[in-house]
C-alpha cells in the first residue's frame, strides 16, 4: 500500500524537483523510430481503378519505401495471336492493348504496315485519322481524371469525366458503329467516311468542352485538398526519368518538352497549330495540369481539321490493299477478284521490318512488325507507354506517404491491358 | 390542358392514416377490415419478399479486368447509364460486403486463382455475371494466356456479350438476374412460344 | 532516321572503336536504318552510341525480341535507339540461337530496359547477363515454355465446328 500524497516516500523521481525533472528528459527519439518494414501486397484487386496491379510494397509505418510492381495479370497473350491472323484482323487484336486509346494502337499497327508496303494515305484519311486520334486523347483523359480523381477522393469528378466522355464516345459510334475497339484505322486510311452530321455534332461537343473544362479546374484546381495532395508529391528528376525511358505527359511535366506529334509528325500533324503543354517542378500537380491542358490543345487540333478537311477518298485506291466499294462488286470482274482475295487470305506484304511511333495519351506507342511475305505477320510487338513508365512508379514512390503514393500510381496512368498485352 | 386529378378511394391522408392506425389495433370489424385488407395489404411468400429485397439491392463487387471494366465504371459512374436506377450502385470493394462479381474482362491463367479466392471468400447468396466475350467465352483470344471462359472454374449466372457489351446490354443483363433472383428466368418467352420443357436448371430461388 | 551512307558512317565509328567483328551488316530499306551487331559486343556498342561525341543516340525506346524461324539464328533482340536532339530513330539487332540464348544486359547504360528484358526472357527464354532481376514477368512464375517462340502452340480450345462435334469433349463429358 503506497502512500502518493507522502513525497519522497515510492520511489526516487519524485524528491527531485519537477523542473529539474523536466530539465533531464530529452525529446530525441531512442533508436530508429520503426525498426521494422512491413512488405504488404497492394492488389491485385483493389479499390484503385487501373486494372488489376499487385504492387509489392514495402512500407515503414506510413511511409513507401519501396515498391515492386508485379504484372501479368491481365496478360492475354495478344501478340502471339497476331501471328494467326491476317494483317487486317490483326487490327482488333492491337486494338485491345492500350484498352483506352484503341485508335492510337490500330494507327501504329497501320502506319507500320504502310511503311512496309509503301503505301501512301490519302489526305481526308489523315485528317480523319487525325479528328478520331485526338477525340480518342481527349476521351482517355476525361477517363484518367474520373478515375484519378476517384482515386484521391473528389468523386464528384467521376460523375462529370464519365458523362463527358459519352459525348465523345457518341461520336464514335457515330463514324465508326461501336463506342470502343471501333476498327475504324485500316491499313490504308479508314473504314468508312464520316457521315453527314458527325462534323456539327463534333463541333457541338468541342463547344460544350470548352465550358466543361473551366468547370472542371475550379473544382479540382482552386481545392486546398486537392492542391496539397498533389502539389510536392512524386516528384521524380528529369535525367532519372529520361533513363527510365518515360515518355508522355509524365515527361512534359518534368519539363522536357517531347512530343512525337512536333518531333516526328506523321500522317498530317505538322499541318495544325497546337502548343504543347509543359510542366516545371514535375510533382503530380504539373502532371494534372499537363493533361487538362492537353485536353485544350486537343480541342484546338479537331477544329482546325474539321475546317481544314479535304475532299477525296478515304482510303487508298490500291485494290490490292483495301476493299473495293460494293457498288463495283456488280459491274467488275476485277473487284470481285480482290474482294475475294482480300477477304479469303488478306493482302501480302514483302518481307521486312518497321516501327512506327505515335504519341499516344500516355506516350509513346510504337509497333514493330516483321513480315515474312505472307498474308500474316510474323511478329508483332507493341512498344506499350505504360510498361515502360511503370519502371518509374519506384521512383515515384519512395519515401512518400500511403496515400501520396497513391496520387502517384492515380497519376502515373497505367492502363494494364497495354502493360501485361 | 386542364388535367384533373381524382384520388382512388376518395379519402385524405389523415383518414387513411387513422385507417391503419384502428387496423393494427384490431378496431376493424367485418366489412371495414375486408375493404382495408384488400386496399392495403399485398400477401406474399416470403421467400418473394426476401427476393425483392435481394434483387433491389444488388452490392457489385468492384472488380474490373480490361476494357469491359471501362464500360462497367461507365454504367456506374455515368449519369447516363446509371446503375443506381436499380439499386446496385453501392460497389463493396471488400469481398465479404459484396454479393454480385461482375466478371468484367479477359480472364489470364494467372488470375484465375485470384477470382476463384475472391468468389469464395464472397458470402451466400451471391451471383457472378460474365461481362464480355472475353470472360464468356474467351472471346477472340483463342490462346495459352486466356482462360477459356470464366465457367470453367466459377458458375456463371448471366453471360453479357459483347466486345465490349454497350452499358445498355449490361444493365439488361443485371435485370435479367434480378428477373432470377426473383425466381422467374423465362420472362416470359416459354408462355409465349410454347416452349415448356426447354429449362435448363430448375426455378431458382435466390440462393447461389 | 539516317540514310544509307549515315547508316555506313556509322558502323564504320562503331567498328574502328568496338572492333571490327562487332558489326556484322547494315541494313537499310525503307527508311529503317539496322544496324547488325554480334551478340557479345552489344553492351560495348551501345554504351558507344550512347556516349560518342559526334551523333549520340542517348535513349533507348524499346528492347523486344522476335523468332526468325526458320532463319538460323533464330532469336533475334532488337533494340530501338532514339537521339531527341536529332529526332532520329536507328535499330541495333543482334541474333542468337535457340541453344545459347543469352546476351549482355544493357540495364546499366539503359534501366528503361528492365522490364523489357525480363519480357524477353519470359517469352523467348534469351537470358540477360548481369541483369538483376532476371525471372519471369507477365507469366506465372512456376510457368515452362517460352510462349512467344515459333514453334510453341497457340494453345487455346479447339473451335467446335460439325465436322470435328463428335471428337471433341464437351463440358457435360
Amino acid at each position: 500500500m503506497t502512500d502518493l500524497d507522502q513525497p519522497g516516500t515510492m520511489t526516487e523521481p519524485l524528491s527531485v524537483p519537477y523542473r529539474e525533472r523536466e530539465r533531464s528528459v530529452t525529446m530525441e527519439p531512442i533508436g530508429e523510430e520503426h525498426d521494422e518494414l512491413l512488405t504488404i501486397n497492394i492488389g491485385p484487386h483493389h479499390p484503385a481503378t487501373h486494372g488489376v496491379l499487385r504492387l509489392l510494397t514495402t512500407l515503414e509505418g506510413e511511409i513507401v519505401r519501396d515498391v515492386k510492381p508485379i504484372i501479368g495479370y491481365v496478360h492475354t497473350g495478344i501478340e502471339k495471336s497476331c501471328e494467326d491472323q491476317q494483317y487486317w484482323k490483326v487490327i482488333p487484336f492491337v486494338e485491345r492493348m492500350d484498352y483506352l486509346s484503341y485508335y492510337f494502337n490500330a494507327m501504329a499497327f497501320c502506319m507500320a504496315v504502310e511503311r512496309l508496303l509503301d503505301e501512301e494515305v490519302p489526305p481526308r484519311a489523315q485528317w480523319l485519322r487525325v479528328i478520331h486520334l485526338e477525340l480518342n486523347r481527349i476521351a482517355s483523359h476525361l477517363f484518367w481524371i474520373a478515375t484519378g480523381s476517384l482515386d484521391i477522393g473528389a468523386i464528384t469528378m467521376l460523375w462529370w469525366g464519365c458523362r463527358d466522355r459519352d459525348l465523345a464516345l457518341d461520336l464514335f459510334e457515330m463514324s465508326g458503329g461501336q463506342r470502343f475497339h471501333t476498327r475504324y484505322f485500316q491499313v490504308g486510311g479508314v473504314v468508312e467516311d464520316i457521315p453527314p452530321g458527325f462534323e456539327a455534332q463534333t463541333r457541338k461537343f468541342i463547344e460544350t468542352m470548352r465550358t466543361r473544362i473551366p468547370q472542371y479546374l475550379s473544382l479540382l484546381d482552386r481545392n486546398e485538398i486537392w492542391l496539397q495532395r498533389t502539389k510536392g508529391t512524386g516528384i521524380v528528376p528529369l535525367e532519372t526519368l529520361l533513363e527510365l525511358g518515360v515518355t508522355g505527359p509524365l515527361l512534359r511535366a518534368a519539363g522536357h518538352p517531347w512530343d512525337l506529334r512536333k518531333a516526328m509528325p506523321d500522317s498530317g500533324y505538322e499541318n495544325f497549330e497546337f502548343k504543347v503543354p509543359v510542366g516545371t517542378v514535375g510533382d503530380n500537380y504539373d502532371r494534372f495540369r499537363v493533361r487538362v491542358e492537353e485536353m485544350l490543345e486537343s480541342l484546338k487540333i479537331i477544329e482546325q481539321a474539321l475546317d481544314g478537311l479535304p475532299e477525296g477518298p478515304y482510303i487508298t485506291d490500291n485494290r490490292k490493299i483495301a476493299l473495293p466499294p460494293r457498288h463495283e462488286l456488280a459491274t467488275s470482274m476485277e473487284a470481285l477478284i480482290h474482294h475475294f482475295k482480300l477477304v479469303t487470305e488478306g493482302f501480302r506484304v514483302p518481307p521486312g521490318e518497321s516501327y512506327a511511333a505515335v504519341e499516344s495519351p500516355r506516350g509513346e506507342l510504337g509497333c514493330y512488325v516483321l513480315a515474312d511475305g505472307s498474308a500474316k505477320p510474323a511478329r508483332v510487338h507493341v512498344r506499350d507507354p505504360s510498361f515502360v513508365n511503370l519502371q518509374a512508379l519506384p521512383e515515384m514512390a519512395r519515401d512518400h506517404l500511403l496515400a501520396d503514393f497513391i496520387a502517384c500510381v492515380a497519376m502515373l496512368d497505367p492502363i494494364l491491358g497495354g502493360v501485361d498485352r | 390542358m386542364e388535367v384533373t386529378r381524382t384520388r382512388v378511394d376518395g379519402d385524405s391522408l389523415r383518414v387513411r392514416q387513422l385507417k391503419a392506425q384502428q387496423m393494427l389495433r384490431g378496431e376493424l370489424e367485418g366489412e371495414d377490415l375486408e375493404r382495408e385488407v384488400e386496399q392495403r395489404l399485398l400477401f406474399t411468400k416470403f421467400e418473394e419478399a426476401q427476393n425483392w429485397a435481394r434483387k433491389n439491392a444488388l452490392f457489385p463487387l468492384g472488380f474490373g479486368l480490361a476494357c469491359c471494366a471501362i464500360e462497367m465504371i461507365t454504367v456506374i459512374g455515368s449519369p447516363r447509364n446509371d446503375l443506381s436506377r436499380f439499386g446496385a450502385e453501392v460497389i463493396r470493394f471488400s469481398p465479404r460486403q459484396a454479393d454480385l462479381l461482375i466478371l468484367s474482362g479477359r480472364v489470364s491463367v494467372k488470375m484465375a486463382p485470384i477470382i476463384r479466392r475472391l468468389y469464395e471468400q464472397m458470402l451466400e447468396p451471391k451471383w457472378v455475371i460474365a461481362m464480355g466475350a472475353c470472360s464468356s467465352s474467351a472471346g477472340m483470344f483463342n490462346n495459352y494466356a486466356v482462360v477459356q471462359g470464366a465457367d470453367k472454374f466459377l458458375p456463371v449466372d448471366i453471360y453479357v456479350p459483347g466486345c465490349p457489351p454497350r452499358p445498355e446490354a449490361l444493365i439488361y443483363g443485371i435485370m435479367k438476374l434480378q428477373d432470377q433472383i426473383m425466381g422467374d428466368p423465362a420472362m416470359g418467352w416459354r408462355e409465349r412460344y410454347r416452349a415448356e420443357g426447354t429449362e435448363e436448371r430448375p426455378d431458382r430461388t435466390g440462393v447461389a | 532516321m539516317p540514310d544509307a551512307t549515315g547508316l555506313e558512317l556509322i558502323a564504320q565509328r562503331v567498328r574502328e572503336s568496338v572492333g571490327d567483328e562487332a558489326v556484322t551488316d547494315t541494313v537499310f530499306s525503307r527508311g529503317r536504318a539496322t544496324l547488325d551487331v554480334a551478340p557479345q559486343s552489344v553492351h560495348a556498342v551501345i554504351a558507344y552510341l550512347r556516349d560518342e561525341d559526334q551523333e549520340p543516340w542517348e535513349r533507348l525506346m524499346s528492347v523486344h525480341g522476335v523468332d526468325y524461324l526458320p532463319a538460323e539464328p533464330r532469336l533475334g533482340v532488337h533494340y530501338e535507339l532514339l537521339s531527341m536532339a536529332r529526332t532520329d530513330r536507328l535499330n541495333v539487332r543482334t541474333r542468337v540461337g535457340v541453344e545459347d540464348p543469352r546476351l549482355p544486359t544493357v540495364v546499366d547504360l539503359h534501366p528503361t530496359a528492365n522490364f523489357q528484358e525480363r519480357e524477353i526472357y519470359d517469352m523467348f527464354g534469351v537470358v540477360f547477363e548481369g541483369h538483376p532481376d532476371m525471372r519471369r514477368i507477365l507469366m506465372p512464375e512456376d510457368y515452362e515454355g517460352y510462349p512467344q517462340r515459333r514453334d510453341f502452340p497457340m494453345g487455346g480450345e479447339p473451335v467446335i465446328y460439325t465436322y470435328n462435334e463428335p471428337e471433341l469433349p464437351r463440358w457435360y463429358d
